[in-house]
């Protein structure tokens, strides 16, 4: 094996894997969320399909949005090596556990949160990103992204499976984001304050944030 | 003397070796003192399971002041019990309530096979060290200690690193066995040390390597280790664990 | 009992700051193609044993290492406090060789051996050297640069430490030598084997049998030499600071084998340890001596006063201490101030429920320190109550890992109650005899650190055992076994089918068979307990011809019916604690026997070896230097037969001296 695979394949090096995968994902959630927020202009789409239209066909962003769906893939399948390693290195459990006295449940569950969050995201993609992007590449046309939410979100299921998607995400970013930063090494008593109140500021915003659509427009609140 | 008048009941993983099935059983023991240390508690139950002719519960201890890091229960889902700070063999009855039932299990994890019911292998450890937890210094070949000034800040460090008595507690509580807490402990000793620099690449991923070996989970960073370490040895020295790793990966000029 | 003095310690001849650098020069050499060929076992793997078992597969001699622990890095010198002697005097404060040897000569109450203890203080320095440069995280001033700090005993600060730890730091330093050399294959590790016996062909040790006690399984192991680096033998008293699995089988077996016990008696009782709290007490807690620095001293001046300490006013104490020996005070050593709280117990005036403990008060401390803040930070007039605060935070820092497990031992808060103490046995002095070159006397087993009788005399100094320990196994060790292996160079490997191998392993099985076919009444456990009760009351802080004479009866008796009554349960062929400790007190009851004739045959009083026949008016040791100036070492004759060589002590560089501290 190569030093690179090898690091990679060792224990740490799929740490640092999900790691940066993760924070990479974490800046894509704030494009996400910034573009997705235009709706709150409440102009009809006008701003939001502006962007939309940019994010769509600028070739840079096309460009990267590969290494986006790469960084999802590695996330995902590095994620559930880790959950079979992780669950082999403990064939038998223990009978009487109480793994609350020294860690918080959601540290713990990342694993289950990431599954509902893959679940989530089959879901939210078969409604916008792959529908958007079959079309582009037999059309060539974009669809309206904007009318498609305002008619998506019509339905209260799936309005609450949004949500819930959202209250995932933000157990998965409360201990993921500065998991990644312990991940990668970047564990220093002054900066450690600094990194959990803006870990934990931008798990509590971007899911509210994303939550509020969906809410929003079953509401009429954006139309 | 203090007549001990606390009633315990006990659950206890019994399993006669390695290769067979193990079980709890129940006991029950009247007439524990509060000053009763944990293990003296098993020694009364152990006298009391002979003198029934039961054979008594193995479980591993040697110094019982809480330095030796042999002793190892996991005792109601926690290694070394409800304490912070302490190994078994120094949580004492008071720590308990009279009536209390009490579970008490092996260290789980696949790195640590048990032999006996309540005794683990813990040879894994042994190895990660011999994989590179040592400054190669043949004996003779020193200088005078205070020709190598050490800053108080980066010794103090060390020794906090240092002060890790290799019980396995940290794997036990890990959700996912892993041994990162008590590797990291000996990486970052020598790590911080001007004496560990020589070797300082070849160790990390020498003995990062014997860990994944030996079947030890990874990190996930809940923290469980640290909590539960009777040494307090923090978390941070799996974060400088993971820089020396890396580094070392990036850097080193093994290919 | 039949005695004999031509005790031979080969400690070579000239000037004592010259024996050791002359005999390194001159002792004979192995070449390195030729130690590739030659087998060592070393049995133990504290701090003697790990150094030494690193330092010969270094060499580049083939090892094996056997420890009964799980790892090696769990032997008892983990527990070690206070710190390691050396004389480096980076102080400044006029350490020497020469003052380390005198001191530590007379520590030990003019028992020790010159020539040794000169050695050991030459090496000290290179101690400290070898385990910086191994990673140990000594205790540094600001500038970087080793602290020291002062013990018992010394008017110089010559002691390193790593906080209360610095056994620990030391042992985990030597482990780490160790596993580098298992990883490279030169050492062979055997954890979880218990060595249980030696196997002598024509005259000399040729290896040993071990129990591996995970399978049962008993193994033969051949070598050219044998080093039992197998730690002291105080839990013959049951109670004590020692880990529970120490004992004195290998020590033992060697004996039976042919090597002499020498001074078996000198046992070393340490004042400041956490009360017996009841009849389930397993072991004791050391209070680091540290603790007398700042603590006082005393029991009620009432018999049976039930009060709280804090509760009992000033005028109502008797600082004991202070009184009997004014000029050291609550520092005198470690065997006085054992010795004058079993006085003041034994006479009544004992505390807590047991009434078997005396106060060690930091009150005086707390409020001395309090206003010591008051006037640094210029406070005038301060109350009492901020006294109190400031007094207890500076306390706090200075012992505050211990006040911790005091009160998470007791339950009760030192700084609000003063602590109850009371001494326990520690450390053992006494071990297998051996001569300059650390071998017994039998030809080719060895014996390093506490398992030897050498260097501490009758009374250890604090932070010398791990000194000892390290200077065994690092620094002599590797010289003095090349002088007996130069002549092994044509043995050839060692056969473990030797009828002899075949002999002794047979001898184990039968014993084992024999513990295991008894199924009487008795656990193993509970004849340690009656044993470890008779040495307390009778061959203890204090000792008299009656009572040792009984001991010895009351003894043979108990061995007697151990063979017949002890009960062991589960089976020989697997993992097994009560067979390990069915063994183990076999040995400590045969070893208690001659504990207590060694103690009846000295009749006077020398360290921690105090005959109440012997004392001076005020109730002091009485050291008879006319006719007690020199070793015993006790040869295996038969069941309850010994005999005595004596290997006489001579003082060349040293003027004897009465030992004061009033």
């Amino acid at each position: 094996m190569s030093w690179f695979s090898q690091t990679l394949t060792s224990s740490i090096g799929k740490k640092l894997l999900m790691a940066l995968t993760g924070l990479f994902l974490i800046s894509f959630l704030v494009i996400h969320a910034t573009i997705n927020a235009m709706i709150f202009y409440n102009d009809g789409g006008e701003t939001f399909s502006h962007w939309g239209h940019f994010m769509g066909t600028n070739p840079i962003i096309r460009t990267l949005e590969i290494g986006l769906v790469a960084g999802f893939l590695i996330h995902i399948i590095d994620g559930l090596i880790l959950w079979k390693t992780n669950r082999d290195a403990r064939p038998i459990n223990y009978a009487v556990n109480n793994p609350s006295a020294n860690s918080t449940w959601y540290s713990r569950s990342m694993g289950l949160l990431g599954t509902l969050l893959l679940i989530f995201l089959v879901i939210h993609t078969s409604h916008f990103w792959i529908p958007n992007r079959s079309n582009q590449f037999a059309t060539g046309e974009e669809l309206d992204l904007y009318q498609m939410m305002l008619d998506i979100f019509q339905n209260p299921v799936v309005v609450l499976i949004y949500v819930l998607g959202c209250i995932s995400l933000f157990w998965h970013l409360l201990h993921g984001f500065k998991s990644a930063f312990q991940s990668l090494g970047l564990n220093h008593v002054k900066y450690n304050g600094l990194i959990s109140v803006v870990g934990t500021a931008f798990s509590i915003v971007i899911p509210i944030l994303f939550a509020l659509m969906p809410i929003s427009i079953y509401f009429g609140w954006v139309y | 003397m203090s007549a001990g008048n606390m009633h315990i009941k006990l659950k206890v993983w019994r399993q006669s070796n390695t290769n067979t099935q193990g079980r709890f059983e129940n006991y029950s023991l009247d007439h524990v003192s509060p000053d009763m240390s944990f293990l003296e508690m098993f020694d009364v139950l152990n006298e009391q399971l002979i003198e029934t002719g039961t054979e008594p519960v193995a479980f591993d201890h040697d110094c019982r002041e809480g330095i030796c890091g042999m002793c190892s229960m996991y005792i109601n889902g926690q290694p070394h019990g409800p304490l912070r700070g302490v190994t078994t063999c120094q949580l004492h009855m008071r720590s308990f309530k009279d009536g209390d039932t009490i579970v008490v299990e092996p260290w789980r994890a696949e790195a640590f096979p048990v032999i006996k019911d309540l005794v683990v292998d813990r040879d894994a450890f042994d190895r990660v060290i011999a994989a590179g937890g040592f400054v190669s210094v043949n004996t003779g070949n020193a200088q005078d200690a205070n020709s190598l000034p050490i800053p108080k800040v980066a010794a103090d460090e060390a020794f906090a690193a240092a002060a890790c008595i290799g019980c396995g507690a940290c794997v036990a509580a890990c959700k996912n066995a892993s041994a990162m807490l008590f590797v990291s402990a000996k990486i970052s000793q020598l790590a911080l040390l001007p004496q560990g620099q020589a070797e300082r690449s070849i160790r990390a991923e020498k003995m990062v390597a014997q860990m994944d070996a030996e079947g030890f989970g990874a990190c996930t960073n809940t923290g469980a280790c640290a909590a539960e370490c009777p040494k307090e040895i923090s978390l941070e020295n799996i974060a400088r664990m993971n820089r020396e790793y890396i580094g070392a990966k990036l850097s080193s000029s093994a290919v | 009992m039949a005695t004999s003095s031509n005790l031979d310690a080969k400690i070579p001849q000239g000037p004592i700051e010259t024996k050791w650098s002359k005999y390194k020069s001159s002792v004979a050499l192995v070449n390195p193609a030729n130690k590739r060929n030659l087998e060592v076992i070393v049995v133990g793997t504290g701090l003697a044993g790990a150094s030494a078992a690193a330092t010969l597969a270094e060499m580049g001699y083939k090892v094996k290492a056997f420890c009964f622990q799980d790892s090696p890095r769990r032997a008892h010198s983990i527990a070690a406090q206070g710190g390691i002697n050396a004389a480096k005097n980076y102080q400044n404060d006029g350490d020497s060789v020469y003052r380390l040897f005198y001191d530590t000569i007379k520590g030990g109450d003019y028992r020790a051996r010159e020539g040794n203890v000169h050695r050991l203080a030459e090496v000290s320095g290179n101690i400290i050297d070898q385990c910086v440069a191994a990673g140990v995280p000594f205790a540094r001033e600001y500038g970087g640069l080793l602290s020291n700090r002062s013990f018992g005993g010394t008017q110089v600060q010559r002691t390193f430490y790593a906080a209360g730890q610095t056994g620990q730091q030391l042992l985990l330093g030597a482990y780490s030598g160790l596993q580098r050399q298992v990883g490279m294959g030169t050492v062979k590790m055997y954890n979880r084997h218990e060595m249980l016996d030696v196997v002598n062909i024509d005259g000399k040790c040729r290896g040993i049998i071990a129990r591996n006690l995970i399978t049962g399984e008993i193994e033969r192991h051949g070598a050219h030499a044998v080093l039992l680096c197998t730690g002291g033998y105080g839990n013959v008293f049951y109670l004590s600071t020692n880990a529970m699995g120490s004992n004195v089988t290998a020590a033992w077996k060697a004996h039976k084998r042919g090597a002499y016990f020498g001074n078996p008696c000198f046992t070393q009782i340490h004042p400041t340890c956490i009360p017996v709290s009841g009849d389930h007490q397993s072991k004791l807690t050391l209070m680091s001596e540290s603790l007398r620095n700042d603590g006082r001293i005393w029991v009620p001046k009432q018999k049976n006063d039930n009060r709280p300490g804090n509760e009992i006013p000033e005028e109502e104490r008797d600082y004991y201490l202070e009184r009997r020996y004014p000029a050291f005070g609550n520092l005198v050593p470690r065997d006085i101030a054992s010795r004058a709280a079993k006085e003041r117990c034994d006479a009544g005036y004992g505390v807590g429920a047991s009434k078997l403990a005396v106060f060690l008060d930091f009150a005086a401390a707390v409020e001395r320190y309090g206003k010591g803040e008051a006037n640094k930070n210029n406070i005038e007039n301060p109350s009492k109550e901020d006294i109190t605060v400031w007094g207890k935070a500076v306390v706090k820092e200075k012992y505050g890992n211990l006040f911790d497990m005091y009160k998470q031992i007791t339950g009760e808060d030192p700084y609000e109650v003063p602590m109850r103490i009371y001494p326990a046995v520690h450390y053992t002095m006494g071990g297998l005899w051996v001569d300059y070159n650390l071998m017994t006397t039998v030809p080719g087993l060895y014996a390093l650190g506490e398992a030897n009788f050498s260097d501490h005399g009758a009374n250890r100094l604090g932070a010398s055992a791990l000194m000892q320990g390290l200077a065994d196994g690092y620094f002599v060790i590797p010289y003095t076994i090349g002088s007996y292996l130069a002549k092994e160079i044509g043995t050839g490997k060692i056969s473990t089918d030797h009828p002899e191998f075949v002999k002794v392993e047979k001898e184990v099985t039968d014993r084992i068979e024999t513990l295991m076919s008894i199924q009487g009444k008795t656990s193993p456990e509970l004849f340690h307990r009656r044993l470890g009760q008779i040495m307390w009351d009778k061959c203890g802080m204090a000792r008299n011809e009656q009572g040792l004479k009984e001991a010895i009866v009351e003894i043979r008796a108990l061995r007697k019916e151990f063979w017949k009554d002890v009960k062991v349960m589960g089976g020989k062929n697997e993992f097994n604690p009560e067979l390990d400790k069915a063994g183990r007190v076999a040995d400590f009851i045969e070893l208690g026997e001659l504990m207590c004739i060694d103690a009846l045959t000295r009749e006077e009083s020398c360290g921690g070896h105090f005959r109440e026949e012997h004392q001076t008016e005020e109730g002091e040791a009485l050291r008879d230097d006319e006719n007690f100036m020199f070793v015993s070492a006790w040869e295996h004759k038969a069941e309850e037969e010994w005999e005595l060589h004596k290997e006489e002590l001579i003082y060349e560089n040293i003027k004897i001296a009465q030992r004061s501290y009033k």
